[in-house]
C-alpha cells in the first residue's frame, strides 16, 4: 500500500444479517485511490458497488478491515468526527440529485459550507456563484430544483458536491438518470474539474461508455476488486 | 444555530396551510388557557368579594385569658383547663393601640366596635338581636350598610339604632318607631328605628343591629375599652400576614378572615385545581398537536433530512431545525392565543363589580405571559420526540430512492 495514497483499503467486508441470513457483500475487498484519481466503478448490480461507495463516504461502517482516507483511520471516528470529515472532505453526487426542494440553486450548492460554519458566508455565496458559473448555471442561481431541468439538477449537485473543496467526491451512477446528451455533459464536465481542480472521482457507472472517459476503471466481482 | 433558523423557518413556509392550521390549534388550546385562567381567577375574585367583601378581613380581640388548670378527680386524668370566666373579654386599652393599627400599610378601614347580644321589644314582641356598637360615621367600614339601606339613615346618634329589614318586619316595626333594647346585661334602653338595611344575608338582616358606640357603652356596662376592632384590607389575601404583623406588633389576638372560612378556600383551591386540570389538558393538546405536526413532517422530509446528513449536517444540527420549529410554532402560536384572548376578554368588566348573574371574568387574571412561556416551552419538548426521529435518519436508505 502505497504511503501518500488518498484512500487505502484493506481487507473491507461488509456482512448484512446474521447467521443463516447473513449476506456477504463485501469480502475482503483492498482498493487504494491516489490523489487526484479518476477512476469508474463498474460491475454488475449486487457487486457491491453501492456499498463501498456509502462505506468510502462514511455513510456505512463495515463490518471489518481497514479504511483510511488522508492517512486518517476512519473505522475508528466517531459518528461526530465522521459526519466534519464528510463535509470537509467528501462530496456526492448521487443518480437522482436530491437537491432540497425548498432551496434554489444557489442555497443548494452552498448548503455543505453553510452546515458547516452555521451560516451563509458571503465566501460561500462567492463560491457557490463560481461553482454554478462553472457548471454553466449562472442564469439559474434563483431557480428551485423543480423549476431546473433533469441535467441542470445534476450539474447543481456536482456544483454542491464541489463546494468545500473536497479531496475526493463519491459519484454513484450520476448520468444514470440523465438522456444522453445531458449525460455526456456532466461527464465533460466531472473530467473538466478532475483536470483542473485535481479532485478525485470515483464514479460508480453501469455505462461503459461513461467508464470510458476515466483514466482507470475498477472492475468488482461478488464483492471484490478483479 | 442562524443557518438551522433559516432552514426551520424555511420548511415552515413551505407548506402554508399546515403551519397556518397548526398556529390556529396552538393559538386556539392557548385561548383556552387564557380563559379558563380568567374565568377561574374571575370566579374566585367574584366570589371572595361576594362573601368576604362585607366581613372584617381582621378582627383585633383580647387575647385569651390564662385558663384556670384544676386538679381532676376523673380516674386517669391528671388536670383539667377550664376557661375562666371571671370577667368579660375585653380590649382594656385599645385606644393606645389604634393609631398603630390604622397606620399599618395595607390598612383600608378600620371600625372600633363593642358588641354583645340583647333582645329587642316592641310592645309583646321581642326579637334576639346581635348588637353592634360603633362609632358615627364607622357605620360602613366593614360590610356596606350604608349602600344597603332601603330606610332611613346612616347616621348614628345616641338615641337612634339600625338594624335588619326582616327583623323589622318580625317586630312590626317601621322607620321612626320607638323599641325598646334590653342587652345581656340587662340594661335597657329606648331607641328610634333610624335605618332599616337589607344585605341579603338572612341571619344578619333579621338578627344584626348597629347603635352608636356610646350607646353601646351603656348598654353593655363597658365604660371604657371595646369588644374587637375589625379592619378592613386594601388587598384581602394579605389578611394572614396583616394579622400576624399585629398579633406580634400588639400582643393581641389578630384573626385573619380565612381562618373563619376554611370552606370557602377549600372551595376555592378545588375550583382553581379543577381550573388547571383543564388548562392541563389544552397544553397537552397543543403538545400532541405540534408533536404529531412535525413528526408527520419528519416522514415527509426524510429523503432531504439523509441528503443533509450526508452532506455533513450533524444530529445535532437536525434536532436544532425541528425544534427551532417548534420553539416558533410555540411562540407565534401562543402570542397569537394570548392576544386573541386578551382581545376577547378585555371588554367583560372586574369581576368585583359586576352585578349578581354576569359572568365573572377577570382579565387580569389570563395569565397571558404563563400561557406564552408554558406553550412555547410545550412545543420544544412536543418536538423533541419528531427532532430525535429525523436526526436517525439514514442517509444510505434515502439515497437509493
Amino acid at each position: 500500500m502505497s504511503g501518500d495514497a488518498l484512500i487505502t483499503v484493506d481487507g473491507l467486508v461488509k456482512t448484512f444479517g446474521e447467521g443463516d441470513a447473513a449476506t456477504h457483500v463485501l469480502k475482503g475487498l483492498d482498493l487504494e485511490i491516489p490523489p487526484g484519481d479518476m477512476a469508474a466503478l463498474l460491475g454488475p448490480s449486487g457487486s457491491g458497488k453501492s456499498t463501498l461507495l456509502s462505506i468510502l463516504g462514511t455513510l456505512m461502517q463495515p463490518s471489518g478491515g481497514h479504511y483510511t482516507m488522508l492517512g486518517r483511520d476512519l473505522i475508528s471516528a466517531s459518528a461526530g468526527e465522521l459526519t466534519d470529515f464528510r463535509n470537509h472532505h467528501i462530496g456526492f453526487v448521487f443518480q437522482f440529485h436530491h437537491l432540497l426542494p425548498d432551496f434554489n440553486a444557489l442555497e443548494n450548492v452552498i448548503f455543505p459550507a453553510a452546515v458547516a460554519s452555521g451560516r451563509e458566508t458571503r465566501t460561500a455565496r462567492d463560491r457557490g456563484r463560481e461553482l454554478l458559473r462553472r457548471v454553466g448555471l449562472e442564469d439559474r442561481i434563483e431557480y428551485r430544483a423543480s423549476e431546473l431541468s433533469g441535467g441542470q439538477k445534476q450539474r447543481v449537485a456536482i456544483a454542491r458536491a464541489l463546494m468545500n473543496q473536497p479531496e475526493l467526491v463519491l459519484a454513484d451512477e450520476p448520468t444514470g438518470n440523465l438522456d444522453r446528451e445531458s449525460a455526456d455533459r456532466v461527464m465533460e464536465l466531472l473530467v473538466e474539474i478532475n483536470k483542473e481542480e485535481g479532485t478525485a472521482f470515483l464514479i460508480s457507472t453501469h455505462d461503459e461508455r461513461i467508464a470510458d472517459n476515466c483514466r482507470r476503471q475498477i472492475r468488482m466481482v461478488d464483492g471484490q476488486v478483479v | 444555530m442562524i443557518y438551522a433558523l433559516k432552514i426551520a423557518f424555511r420548511y415552515l413556509g413551505a407548506n402554508k396551510t399546515q403551519t397556518g392550521l397548526l398556529l390556529t390549534g396552538v393559538a386556539l388550546g392557548v385561548f383556552v388557557f387564557v380563559f379558563m385562567s380568567a374565568l377561574i381567577g374571575g370566579l374566585a375574585v367574584y366570589l371572595i368579594e361576594r362573601t368576604v367583601g362585607d366581613i372584617p378581613h381582621v378582627t383585633v380581640e383580647a387575647p385569651s385569658r390564662d385558663p384556670q388548670v384544676l386538679v381532676s378527680d376523673v380516674p386517669g386524668t391528671l388536670g383539667v383547663v377550664q376557661k375562666g370566666t371571671s370577667q368579660r373579654n375585653a380590649l382594656r386599652n385599645a385606644d393606645a393601640f389604634l393609631p398603630l393599627i390604622a397606620s399599618l400599610p395595607g390598612t383600608e378601614a378600620v371600625s372600633p366596635e363593642i358588641v354583645g347580644n340583647g333582645f329587642l321589644i316592641r310592645g309583646q314582641s321581642t326579637a334576639p338581636v346581635g348588637l353592634t356598637g360603633v362609632e358615627p360615621g364607622k357605620l360602613s367600614a366593614i360590610a356596606d350598610i350604608a349602600g344597603n339601606l332601603v330606610a332611613g339613615t346612616p347616621d348614628l346618634t345616641n338615641s337612634t339604632i339600625i338594624v335588619g329589614r326582616t327583623l323589622a318586619e318580625d317586630l312590626g316595626v317601621s322607620l321612626g318607631q320607638v323599641v325598646t333594647m334590653r342587652s345581656d346585661r340587662g340594661v335597657e334602653r329606648s331607641l328610634v328605628i333610624g335605618g332599616l338595611f337589607e344585605l341579603g344575608v338572612e341571619s344578619l338582616d333579621a338578627r344584626a343591629a348597629f347603635v352608636s358606640l356610646s350607646t353601646a357603652r351603656v348598654l353593655f356596662e363597658l365604660p371604657q375599652g371595646l369588644s374587637r376592632i375589625e379592619i378592613k384590607l386594601t388587598d384581602l389575601n394579605q389578611a394572614d400576614a396583616h394579622a400576624a404583623r399585629i398579633a406580634a406588633e400588639t400582643g393581641l389576638k389578630a384573626t385573619s378572615w380565612t381562618q373563619g372560612n376554611a370552606q370557602l378556600i377549600d372551595g376555592l383551591n378545588a375550583q382553581a385545581r379543577s381550573g388547571n386540570l383543564i388548562k392541563g389538558f389544552a397544553l397537552l393538546t397543543i403538545v400532541i398537536g405540534v408533536a404529531s405536526a412535525l413528526l408527520l413532517s419528519t416522514y415527509r422530509r426524510g429523503p432531504e433530512i439523509g441528503i443533509m446528513r450526508a452532506m455533513g449536517a450533524s444530529q445535532g444540527f437536525v434536532v436544532l431545525v425541528f425544534i427551532l420549529q417548534g420553539a416558533f410554532i410555540g411562540l407565534i402560536g401562543g402570542v397569537a392565543g394570548a392576544g386573541l384572548g386578551y382581545l376577547a376578554l378585555s371588554p367583560f368588566p372586574r369581576p368585583d363589580t359586576i352585578s349578581p348573574g354576569s359572568f365573572p371574568i377577570d382579565v387580569r387574571q389570563g395569565a397571558f405571559g404563563l400561557a406564552i412561556l408554558l406553550t412555547a416551552c410545550g412545543a420544544i419538548l412536543a418536538s423533541i420526540l419528531p427532532a430525535r426521529s429525523a436526526s436517525r435518519v439514514d442517509p444510505v436508505s434515502v439515497i437509493g430512492q
